[in-house]
This record gives C-alpha cells, sequence and structure tokens, in this order.
C-alpha cells in the first residue's frame, strides 16, 4: 500500500518537472528559465527524498540539504548576473 | 537604477552559519557516513562564494584575509607528512591507523589518523576553489 503511495508521488513530481522543463525550453525570458530551473531543483530533492524513503536507507540525507543550498546558490548567483552584469564585483557601489 | 541588496545579505548573514555548520558535519561524519574531505572542503567554498555574491571581493578580503593558493599548498603539505608520518613506525607508505581514547566530553571515541589526511584534501578543495573563482571574478 504505501509503496503504490510513494510510486505515485514520484509519479506526480516527474509530471510536475516534466512541466517545468516545457518552461525553461519555452520561457519567452530569461527570469522565466531561471525560476523553472529552482523549481526544477526543489522538485529533485522531493524525489530524493521519496527515493530513499522507497530504498529505505538514510544515506541519501545529505543531499537533500546539499541540493538545496546549491539550488539557492545557483539562483542567487544567476539573478545578480541578471540585474546587475557582473556575479562578483570588486567594489560594491551602494 | 540604485540597487539594493539589504534582503540578500540579512539572509546571507544568518544562512552562511548553517553552510559552514554542515559542510563541519560532512566532514567529521565522512568516516561511516556519506560525506568526507573532498565534499565538506566543496561546502565550505560554496559558503564563501556566497559571501562572495552577497557582499565584494573587498569586504570578503578584509574578512578572511588569506591567501587561498597558500591554504592549497598547507592542505598538500600535510597530505604528504601524514604519509611521511608512517615512516616512523617501520611501515609502509601512508598506512593508516586508529585507536580509542577517553575524551574529557565525548567519552571513548575513536580517534583515526585517515581524519588527518582528511584535513589535507579539505584544506586544498577549498584553496583551488577559491583560487579559480576569484581569479575568473576579478573584472580588472
Amino acid at each position: 500500500m504505501i509503496s503504490i503511495l510513494l510510486n505515485i508521488g514520484l509519479l506526480l513530481l516527474s509530471v510536475s518537472t516534466l512541466g517545468f522543463v516545457y518552461r525553461v525550453v519555452k520561457g519567452p525570458t530569461t527570469p522565466d528559465r531561471v525560476i523553472a530551473l529552482d523549481a526544477i531543483g526543489i522538485n529533485l530533492i522531493g524525489m530524493t527524498a521519496i527515493t530513499s524513503v522507497i530504498l529505505r536507507t538514510e544515506a541519501f540525507l545529505e543531499v537533500i540539504l546539499l541540493l538545496g543550498i546549491l539550488a539557492f546558490i545557483g539562483t542567487v548567483a544567476f539573478s545578480k548576473f541578471l540585474e546587475k552584469g557582473v556575479i562578483i564585483e570588486n567594489e560594491r557601489k551602494s | 537604477m540604485k540597487t539594493n541588496d539589504l534582503i540578500l545579505q540579512t539572509v546571507t548573514k544568518i544562512i552562511i552559519f548553517l553552510i559552514l555548520a554542515f559542510s563541519l558535519h560532512l566532514f567529521f561524519a565522512g568516516h561511516y557516513t556519506p560525506g568526507g574531505g573532498f565534499i565538506g572542503g566543496l561546502m565550505t567554498a560554496a559558503a564563501l562564494v556566497l559571501l562572495l555574491l552577497a557582499f565584494d571581493a573587498k569586504t570578503v578580503n578584509k574578512i578572511f584575509p588569506i591567501d587561498f593558493i597558500q591554504v592549497a599548498a598547507i592542505g598538500l603539505l600535510i597530505a604528504v607528512l601524514t604519509g611521511i608520518g608512517s615512516f616512523f613506525f617501520d611501515v609502509p607508505f601512508l598506512t593508516q591507523t586508529f585507536g580509542y581514547f577517553d575524551l574529557p566530553i565525548l567519552g571513548k571515541t575513536g580517534l583515526a589518523t585517515a581524519v588527518l589526511f582528511d584535513i589535507g584534501v579539505y584544506l586544498v578543495v577549498i584553496g583551488v576553489t577559491m583560487t579559480i573563482i576569484q581569479t575568473i571574478g576579478e573584472d580588472e
């Protein structure tokens, strides 16, 4: 019973990831694509969690936190590039 | 347009301690669970990169007045010295050992010399990653 529910959850996350992939490919502007990639990262976190429940292991719990940190830093870097043109400034203006 | 990074800087000041604590956890947990020197060093470098993103290169240089090439060199030196240290006990190069000790707070703890080698890996990863990012990031 529980394994059927977990597989349904994985299926729903896969379908929603497909929707985000459509937004990444089609998205008219760059911010659309950045947001979609960020959401794909969050979906990957959920899929990792469900997979680790299915496999009955605790070995992937670090991966969850790692993916969250990496998705955050990547999104911040891309947003800064879109807003200011440089990612690492030599000296802040404001 | 005048930009204001107040939210990003405030969030960074809190999150950076979480990332550093997580990287230290990954580093020390590497013997029995997933983790180790490589991913711990990468996470520490990620925390420093987040600091570079939220602030600027000069501020980060003022907070951490470290030459990261020297960090990589010190890490390599530590890794080689732990290998050479095995010669003093008449065993082959890079032989590792471990033992159980009674520490004041932790109680009976298993300490392995592989941790010393891992510290070398950790420092090399931090040094190389930050050197690459700082060299590419300079816009002048």
